[in-house]
């Protein structure tokens, strides 16, 4: 049994089924995100964890107990809210005590704790500041070294960089995993942002309509979705739509253009079937290693700084594809002609 | 903004003042009156000086205390339990916290006598500790609908629901959140709620008379049929003391530095 196992989970809240079979093992030290749109039940499986809501079947076992039955105060395990939910009457290092304090830990040993800590979250000489009184990446740092001050079983991260701005988030998400790497913290992530999680992840729970769609790392969950959900929901997706000319032999025909799959297409598909590339399998121009070359026309050029994305319209279909900025090489005109070329290796294959 | 416009507030304004200024003007000056031809303070010193005022005043701040500790004990975990978990239960407990205003103490003080007097299954009026807690459980009804309203308003501007999901994350009881957590960040609301509650006691007369308690209420109407000056004076007392209590309240506000923190 892993360290965290997840079984058959289901949870109703009056007629509506929020979380529908869900399973998930977790090894120790493991950094696991729950991605999925607003309400698909990610943030309903993580209170399940953490004993704010109780489950209305299924287990949750950690280091092998049931702790479905257990109070949230007796499950050992550090929750980071969206919130921050610092106790506001409380200073930072009080904050940080809070969870020593109430386990009984001596007076020296949470002293040395709380600092070891504010040191941990870069921020040791803020110890005698009231919450009112710091940023919001600064506060959410604190709530970070609140919650593993206990030395928890578990941490829980409840969308905890979603209040943030920008950079603070890019930086945050950054030292979280750090932070989590360096104590070998087993970790379940929620969020609802696709950067994040593919980021910071050692796998990920691509959630959809209560159920796991997928879990893998992010590498697999990117190029290798398994559903059209996972596929669209996770990075930006261009999909042609193509005639089976071959099933058996993996022979379509885009926009009048044969494509050799690298596999055979299963005759359940049907006679058309969508193929699917990300931004970057797309190239503009024919390329070595792109067997397949598409004539297409310019519709919009966004420059983006390092990167140029460029929609274009090939086979009938609108299509986006990356490319690098070059400072002797100016953007194309809206309205050229053009050619895309992809190789088949690249291609998503989706049902229709 | 139009001259007439601004006479017209200017007068509403005098007006108001004036209404609550002069009665209390009148009775301040006629309190200083007791000796003859000068103003003097003879009146307020032999009211200070009586004993029987000085142990009904303390038996009524000794009310006032007990009365506030019941409240704050019976509000505050109900008003966060609703606040959390039964959120529906709204109305009605507010409904039931409003009662006091519209059934008179009278009826609630024949309520007690009828229900807890020497010859019931609870006879608490044969003793005078089982007296004075009918009292304190009368002063705690009347004080309801103020400190309810006060607790809630103090609960609505903290995030009740995730700081008691943060505290028990961190092994806390439910004790432990209610007296470290929920209660110091509503403390400015339990205080006015207190203030209020003590304003209320100490001048209460209805059921301490009828539960024949040395309370300060009953006190004042004795000396006010009896006396000329004094209870003029005692009323100036009464007052600084409400209004100090209101003060209190500012004060309690100024000197609680996390309560400047955006929630």
């Amino acid at each position: 049994m892993s360290f965290l196992e997840i079984s058959h989970l289901e949870k109703s809240f009056g007629p509506l089924r929020v979380v529908k079979d869900f399973n998930l093992s977790v090894e120790k030290g493991e950094f696991v995100s729950l991605l999925g749109p607003s309400g698909c039940g990610k943030t309903t499986v993580l209170r399940m964890v953490a004993g704010f809501e109780t489950p209305d079947t299924g287990s949750i076992h950690i280091e092998g107990k049931d702790v479905v039955r257990l109070g949230p105060n007796a499950r050992k395990i550090g929750m980071v809210f969206q919130a921050y939910a610092l106790f506001p009457n409380l200073t930072v290092s009080q904050n940080v005590a809070f969870g020593l304090k109430v386990a009984g830990v001596g007076k020296a040993e949470t002293a040395d704790r709380v600092r070891e800590m504010l040191s941990l979250i870069g921020l040791p000489d803020l110890g005698d500041r009231y919450p009112f009184q710091m940023s919001g990446g600064q506060q959410q740092r604190v709530a970070l070294a609140r919650a593993l001050a206990v030395r928890p079983r578990v941490l829980l991260l409840d969308e905890p960089l979603s209040a943030l701005d920008a950079k603070i988030r890019v930086s945050l998400r950054s030292q979280i995993r750090e932070i989590q790497q360096r104590l070998g913290i087993t970790t379940i992530f929620v969020t609802h942002d696709q950067e994040e999680a593919l980021s910071m992840s050692d796998r990920i729970v691509v959630m959809n309509g209560g159920i796991a769609e997928q879990v893998g790392t992010p590498f697999d969950i990117y190029n290798k979705p398994t559903t059209k959900f996972v596929a669209n929901f996770v990075g930006t997706l261009n999909t042609f739509s193509a005639d089976v000319t071959d099933a058996a032999a993996g022979r379509v025909s885009v926009g009048g253009t044969p494509v050799q799959l690298p596999a055979a297409v299963e005759p359940a598909k049907g006679d058309r079937i969508g193929l699917a590339f990300r931004p970057e399998a797309l190239h503009l121009g024919r390329a070595i290693g792109r067997e397949v070359t598409l004539p297409a026309v310019i519709r919009a050029v966004n420059f983006h700084g390092s990167v140029i994305r460029i929609e274009v319209e090939a086979a009938g279909t609108n299509v986006a594809l990356d490319t690098f900025n070059r400072a002797d090489t100016p953007p194309p005109q809206v309205g050229d002609a053009a050619e895309v070329s992809f190789s088949a290796r690249d291609v998503i294959v989706l049902e229709y | 903004m139009s001259l007439w416009t601004r006479l017209t507030g200017w007068f509403a304004l005098l007006f108001g003042l004036g209404y609550f200024a002069l009665p209390l003007l009148g009775l301040t000056e006629f309190s200083l009156r007791a000796r003859r031809g000068v103003y003097s303070l003879d009146a307020y010193a032999k009211v200070i000086a009586d004993p029987e005022f000085q142990q009904t005043f303390l038996y009524s701040v000794s009310m006032a205390l007990v009365t506030i500790a019941l409240g704050v004990f019976l509000v505050l975990p109900t008003a966060f339990w609703v606040r959390l978990r039964l959120p529906a239960a709204r109305p009605y407990v507010e409904f039931i916290t409003l009662l006091p205003l519209v059934i008179p103490a009278i009826v609630i003080v024949f309520g007690y006598i009828r229900l807890y007097n020497t010859s019931s299954w609870l006879p608490l009026t044969g003793t005078i500790m089982g007296t004075n807690f009918l009292l304190a459980a009368g002063y705690t009804t009347l004080a309801l609908p103020y400190m309810y309203r006060a607790i809630d308003t103090g609960l609505r501007t903290i995030d009740v629901a995730t700081l008691t999901e943060a505290a028990q994350s961190l092994g806390a009881g439910w004790t432990t959140i209610l007296g470290r957590i929920i209660l110091p960040n509503v403390l400015v609301a339990v205080l006015s709620g207190a203030f209020l509650t003590f304003a209320i006691v100490i001048g209460e007369f209805t059921l301490a008379a009828l539960l024949d308690r040395p309370a300060f209420g009953p006190y004042l109407q004795r000396i006010g049929a009896n006396k000329p000056y004094e209870p003029f004076a005692l009323s100036v007392i009464t007052f600084i003391i409400t209004w100090g209590c209101m003060g209190l309240i500012q004060l309690a506000n100024r000197f609680t530095t996390y309560t400047k923190a955006p929630r």
